[in-house]
């Protein structure tokens, strides 16, 4: 024990005593948290949507066939009821609800205006506006129909639009979880894999490995100051989404820490895994930053919308961490759910955790080579 | 001094030898590369050996082997008793090692340097300070200064302590000298002998062939395989023929017409002399030839001088025969 201790002494020194380590582990997060406020737009298709359609009437059903004619959007059911509709919201099923009144068409040719509703996931604040504007084009286009040419519209449908869990779009919800994401993606795999590799090639792997001390508790030891670390850059972010973005946390702080503990565990495990496949600190850096940082990017939904993406690539996403933790934190802060609704996904970070760890333990080399 | 292990696994034969290495060979990149080609040789205990050959010739294989770092590929060899392959973890918590390269802690002070070895193996650095004491006091002044900022001389005087906080039983060397001032060479190889005074046996590779008449008894290796094992002495005496070392005023123009002198005659710049070798003739006949031979080319201010080899001359007379 005393000599655990001693190693993860030693590594925080390394730690501290590295000008660059420092910025990368203290510097980025605080940056790419302030930066990544302007996230890019993207034309959405194929919008899954449910529709509640109380009327059933003609008016109602030539909308929404104008709605699924359009390309835009792809009914995934028709909901009879709001909790229905709010379970396929908290799921993630659904991008946006459409509910037509009770005598909808009565109202728009009787009183000359009807009403109807628009609820979109706005934990996307991006995919959220460009949804609601598509639908009230729609529904703009099919009134411009109705008048038949005529200057002043007869008839008048009023969207009533509401933005669920972020009803001010603000883009930090979307881009909080995902820089957490990268960061310990960064933080967790690239540095804990160098900081090994550095230890073989300087050469004091050698000496380490001829000591009584085991060769796994190295690369333990190796862990424990990288978890806290993480740990920290978890926390700065957090309170900085709280009282920099003003951006309430809705579920369990306890939880949300819980799962953040979980995947820089699975980050770990992938670092330790490169370490002891990688004999150079650049091939060590490079195959964090291409193998693990880019298909975080690119596949965990925080930049790129996965639903828009084709078949091959969708499924690709499912084996990056990354995706899981997203959606785990993103349902914690914004959706307020509890272990019940993100249970899945935890499951699927455990089984990834655990591959890897299987398969470090079965690579891991207590000799040189 | 001599530590009994009686109740390893592996010791069940105890044996006068502290290291027994028994035809060990190894190769790399599939076989491509021979590295250490059945090499066999014992160190007694208390014994201060020396592996003496140049660059590339399998002298940090054989460590790291022994260290049980690698695995040889054939042959068997144990270190205190204990096989490197079977009872890898009895070997390495009692050995000493100090790789080739430098290999401590470059962000990390002497002090803490010191520290952290000596709390890996389980030890303080107050409990066997009277070991490194005489090497410490000497860096102890600079404890506080990283260790990436020492000088060579330095360096290898902290490495040697973090080797040695542990009291091994065996202490490897590897290259310990390599790129260290003559000075420091000589206070190095100093320190060796009062470690082997008290009782430590000590295994050291080295380049440099004067380095070679410190040691007790030297392996000369030279691609992988051992040419000769046994005290320096004896090496210096077997050597069959008479050596004689050659200068004259024009040194470029001596060197280019020495070998047309005979055949059988092997000549090498050596300092500012060149070693020549007869395998034939031996005696003053040879020399007078010489001087004779040297006369009649013309050479200004001839000296020929009948010398004992060193360790250097035996070494390129097994690499030429």
């Amino acid at each position: 024990m005393e000599q655990f201790i001693a190693f993860v002494k030693k590594e925080f020194y390394h730690v501290l005593r590295d000008r660059r380590t420092l910025f990368i582990l203290f510097g980025m997060p605080l940056a790419q948290i302030l930066i990544f406020g302007f996230a890019l737009t993207n034309e959405v298709k194929n919008a899954r949507i449910a529709v509640f359609d109380q009327a059933k009437d003609e008016a109602s059903q030539q909308l929404i066939s104008r709605i699924t004619a359009s390309g835009y959007f792809e009914i995934q059911e028709d909901v009879m009821d709001n909790s229905l509709m709010e379970d396929a919201f908290k799921s993630g099923k659904i991008k946006l609800a459409i509910i037509f009144p009770r005598h909808f068409e009565n109202d728009l040719f009787h009183q000359h205006h009807a009403q109807i509703q628009v609820i979109a996931d706005a934990s996307d604040p991006n995919t959220a506006t460009t949804l609601t504007s598509y639908i009230s084009s729609i529904i703009q286009d099919y009134q411009a129909e109705l008048a038949g040419g005529a200057a002043v519209m007869p008839y008048q449908i009023i969207p009533e639009i509401r933005m669920l869990y972020n009803p001010q779009l603000k883009g930090a919800p979307n881009f909080v979880p995902g820089v957490m994401a990268l960061v310990l993606m960064l933080v967790s795999v690239m540095m804990t894999a160098i900081s090994i590799v550095r230890e073989k090639e300087t050469g004091t792997m050698e000496v380490l490995l001829v000591s009584p001390f085991k060769p796994t508790w190295v690369i333990l030891s190796k862990a424990v100051p990288y978890l806290i670390l993480s740990l920290v850059n978890v926390l700065t972010i957090l309170l900085m989404s709280v009282y920099v973005l003003d951006l309430p946390i809705a579920g369990s702080w306890v939880l949300l820490l819980a799962e953040s503990t979980l995947f820089i565990i699975t980050c770990l495990t992938l670092g330790i895994f490169i370490s002891i496949k990688t004999k150079s600190q650049q091939v060590a850096m490079l195959i964090s930053l291409m193998g693990m940082l880019l298909p975080t990017i690119m596949f965990s939904g925080f930049m790129f919308p996965i639903e828009n993406m084709p078949l091959p690539l969708q499924l690709i996403s499912n084996v990056v961490p990354a995706k899981w933790f997203y959606i785990i934190i993103k349902s914690i802060m914004i959706k307020g759910l509890g272990f019940e609704g993100i249970w899945k996904e935890t499951l699927i970070l455990i089984m990834i955790t655990l591959f890897f760890f299987l398969l470090s333990l079965r690579s891991f080399k207590i000799r040189l080579e | 001094m001599v530590e009994h292990s009686a109740s390893g696994a592996g010791s069940s034969k105890k044996s006068l030898n502290m290291i027994a290495v028994n035809h060990i060979s190894k190769t790399y990149n599939g076989g491509a590369v021979k590295a250490v080609n059945d090499v066999s040789f014992t160190v007694d205990r208390g014994e201060l050996f020396g592996l003496i050959g140049p660059d590339g010739a399998g002298k940090s294989s054989i460590f790291r082997m022994l260290t049980t770092l690698l695995l040889p590929d054939s042959g068997t060899a144990t270190v205190n008793g204990y096989n490197i392959v079977t009872n890898y973890q009895q070997i390495r918590s009692s050995v000493g090692y100090m790789p080739g390269r430098f290999s401590l802690y470059q962000d990390l002070s002497i002090e803490e340097n010191l520290h952290f070895f000596a709390t890996l193996f389980n030890t303080t650095v107050e409990e066997n300070y009277h070991l490194i004491a005489d090497i410490y006091v000497q860096i102890a002044p600079f404890k506080k200064r990283r260790a990436g900022k020492l000088s060579g001389g330095m360096k290898q005087k902290l490495a040697l302590c973090c080797a040695l906080i542990h009291k091994p039983t065996v202490l490897f060397l590897d290259e310990p000298t390599t790129g260290v001032d003559p000075v420091s060479r000589k206070e190095f190889w100093e320190m060796l002998g009062r470690l082997k005074r008290q009782g430590i046996t000590i295994v050291v590779s080295t380049p440099y062939m004067d380095e070679a008449s410190l040691c007790d008894r030297i392996a000369l290796i030279q691609q992988g395989k051992i040419l000769s094992v046994d005290t320096p002495q004896q090496i210096i005496a077997a050597y069959p023929d008479q050596l004689y070392a050659v200068k004259a005023a024009d040194m470029l123009r001596l060197v280019q017409i020495l070998p047309t002198f005979r055949p059988s005659v092997n000549s090498y710049l050596f300092g500012e002399y060149i070693h020549v070798d007869a395998l034939d003739i031996n005696g003053d006949g040879l020399k007078d030839d010489l001087i004779r031979f040297l006369d009649a080319e013309g050479f200004k201010g001839i000296e020929v001088i009948p010398i004992s080899p060193t360790i250097e001359d035996c070494f390129i007379k097994m690499l030429t025969s």
